[in-house]
């Protein structure tokens, strides 16, 4: 060609920190705004996502407070001698004694007769029908620990053969097994709440990246004449991005509202089955952790969502 | 300011919209496309603005090779390109301020520097009285203003219109067209596509007659 071009010169972007803040600030007040403009089908579509969070959240609250419960007997896999009702509280401490010095044996404790009973008056609620028996009924028992090395299953039924051979002791009991399967059922029931919040997780983003979807078809021509006078993609894409994390965010607090009105509802029963089990347990406890895990997590999947129907959209809108 | 290397254009559909064009526009410059419709004329300009990009050859805008510019930056070359429609192209939902503000929202311009400019833009197409209302309830004429003004109001080095007085009647086309022309005078580099020859003619302007995606004459093709 005949003559060179001069250097072009440089585009100029826009990179002060503070406008940048300004804008994302503008963007999600301008998102809220748009939404609140149809209050009713953003309720809808931010229940549903209340909704579809809440079943898992609930359902792990549900099990993580099992768990905590069953977690305190979990290491005890203990063993329960019950002696011969002949033998007198002298002898039960030194049967007691003799056992408690087994390497095997990390603790024994005696629950004499008199103590049995107690608890039992205490928590039966038989206490009347028991003054009606001249003489206690109650074995003494000794509870048998076994040592770090002696736990497994295998070790403890071992264990617990061998002290049954002692002539004082009538039965020896392994507390073990429903332990074992109540901790079984719960990994269960947890794996199956994990694969559910997968897939809840999943139906989220669709519903988000559906309405967002929506969204941008309604709002065509405006991005189609964005586009032509520079707005950049960025620029186009960040008000569908606040929409999304809107969403998440009222679809938390829904969420948040549903589950603690289901512990409310749950909080009487439990205090009383708690109570039977002489156990200072309360649903409420763990919440928090999974409150903000909501609160973090459900904006974060709406923006996921946005996101996803924002990359697949927006780049068909080619301006003519 | 523009300039086209033996460029060409085939759509996918495998139509040739362009076949070999060679054309400088010095900065400042104003001309006139005229040719049959399908001749190529949106093409040419649709290459500018980078709506589509050059199959064969080289643009060059603002001293820039469109053909090595980034996606990334094509949002930031459009902003020196001003660009107006048959249709208007405006927000319907919007005020007639809002329209012409969006290339300054976009480029995050700050609201009393907006609002400065906005006022400015429609005052030099004598529509600041409308600034409120919606584009629905102004004329054809005056919603042609408003993209005229929405086109400036950024001050671009370039402005590009495909068929502005498409829908306009002669006296009406006549007062867009002085606008045109009043821009113009103040150095922005103008590119008309147009089949209203006759007024074409009467302005005495270079005229490029496009015929089958070439260049079939140039009156005013200065050196």
């Amino acid at each position: 060609m005949a003559k060179r071009e001069p250097k072009a010169p440089k585009f100029q972007r826009n990179r002060n920190p503070l406008t940048w803040l300004m804008r994302h600030a503008q963007n999600a007040v301008a998102a809220l705004g748009r939404l609140t403009r149809n209050p009713m089908s953003t309720l809808m579509t931010a229940a549903v996502i209340g909704i579809a969070i809440a079943l898992p959240s609930g359902l792990h609250l549900l099990i993580d407070n099992v768990r905590t419960l069953s977690g305190s007997w979990e290491g005890a896999s203990s063993i329960s001698l019950f002696l011969d009702q002949k033998l007198s509280d002298q002898q039960a401490e030194k049967i007691r004694h003799t056992i408690s010095l087994r390497n095997d044996v990390a603790e024994a404790t005696l629950i004499t007769k008199e103590k049995a009973l107690d608890e039992f008056r205490r928590l039966s609620g038989f206490g009347n029908a028991l003054d009606l028996l001249d003489r206690n009924p109650l074995p003494a028992v000794v509870l048998v620990v076994p040592g770090a090395a002696y736990s497994s299953a295998e070790a403890t039924g071992r264990l617990a053969r061998q002290l049954e051979g002692y002539r004082e002791i009538e039965l020896a009991q392994v507390d073990l097994q429903w332990v074992r399967r109540l901790d079984a059922i719960t990994s269960t029931l947890e794996r199956g709440v994990a694969v559910l919040a997968a897939l809840l997780c999943a139906a989220v983003l669709l519903i988000v990246g559906n309405t967002i979807r929506l969204e941008i078809q309604n709002r065509h021509s405006e991005i189609e004449i964005v586009k032509l006078v520079g707005g950049t993609d960025a620029f186009i894409r960040r008000p569908f991005l606040y929409e999304g994390i809107w969403y998440g965010l009222i679809g938390a607090v829904i969420a948040i509202s549903l589950v603690l009105i289901a512990l409310y509802l749950m909080q009487g029963p439990v205090e009383r089955l708690a109570g039977l089990y002489e156990s200072d347990f309360d649903l409420t406890l763990l919440t928090s952790g999974t409150f903000l895990a909501i609160l973090v997590g459900s904006p974060l999947l709406g923006l996921a969502g946005a996101w996803l129907a924002v990359g697949r959209h927006l780049k068909k809108i080619v301006p003519e | 300011m523009i300039r086209f290397d033996n460029v060409a254009k085939r759509y996918a559909t495998g139509r040739e919209g362009l076949s070999g064009v060679d054309l400088t526009l010095e900065a400042g410059e104003m001309a006139f496309l005229t040719g049959h419709s399908g001749a190529g004329k949106s093409t040419l300009l649709k290459l500018i603005g980078l709506l589509e990009r050059a199959t064969r050859g080289q643009v060059w805008v603002n001293s820039r090779n469109l053909n090595k510019l980034k996606d990334r930056d094509v949002p930031f070359h459009r902003r020196e390109v001003g660009m107006i429609f048959q249709d208007h192209r405006l927000l319907h939902d919007r005020t007639v301020f809002d329209n012409v503000a969006m290339p300054l929202v976009v480029a995050g311009m700050g609201h009393a520097e907006t609002k400065r400019r906005v006022r400015a833009a429609l005052d030099k197409v004598s529509l600041l009285s409308k600034e409120k209302t919606m584009p629905v309830s102004l004329s054809g004429g005056e919603q042609q203003r408003v993209g005229i003004a929405r086109a400036l109001v950024s001050k671009p080095p370039v402005l590009l219109a495909d068929e502005p007085t498409g829908n306009l009647d002669p006296e009406l086309s006549r007062e867009i067209m002085q606008l045109f022309l009043q821009f113009n005078q103040v150095g922005v580099t103008t590119l008309i596509a147009t089949h209203d020859v006759d007024l074409v003619n009467s302005l005495g302007k270079r005229i490029i007659k496009l015929r089958e995606g070439r260049v079939e004459s140039d009156t005013g093709s200065l050196g």
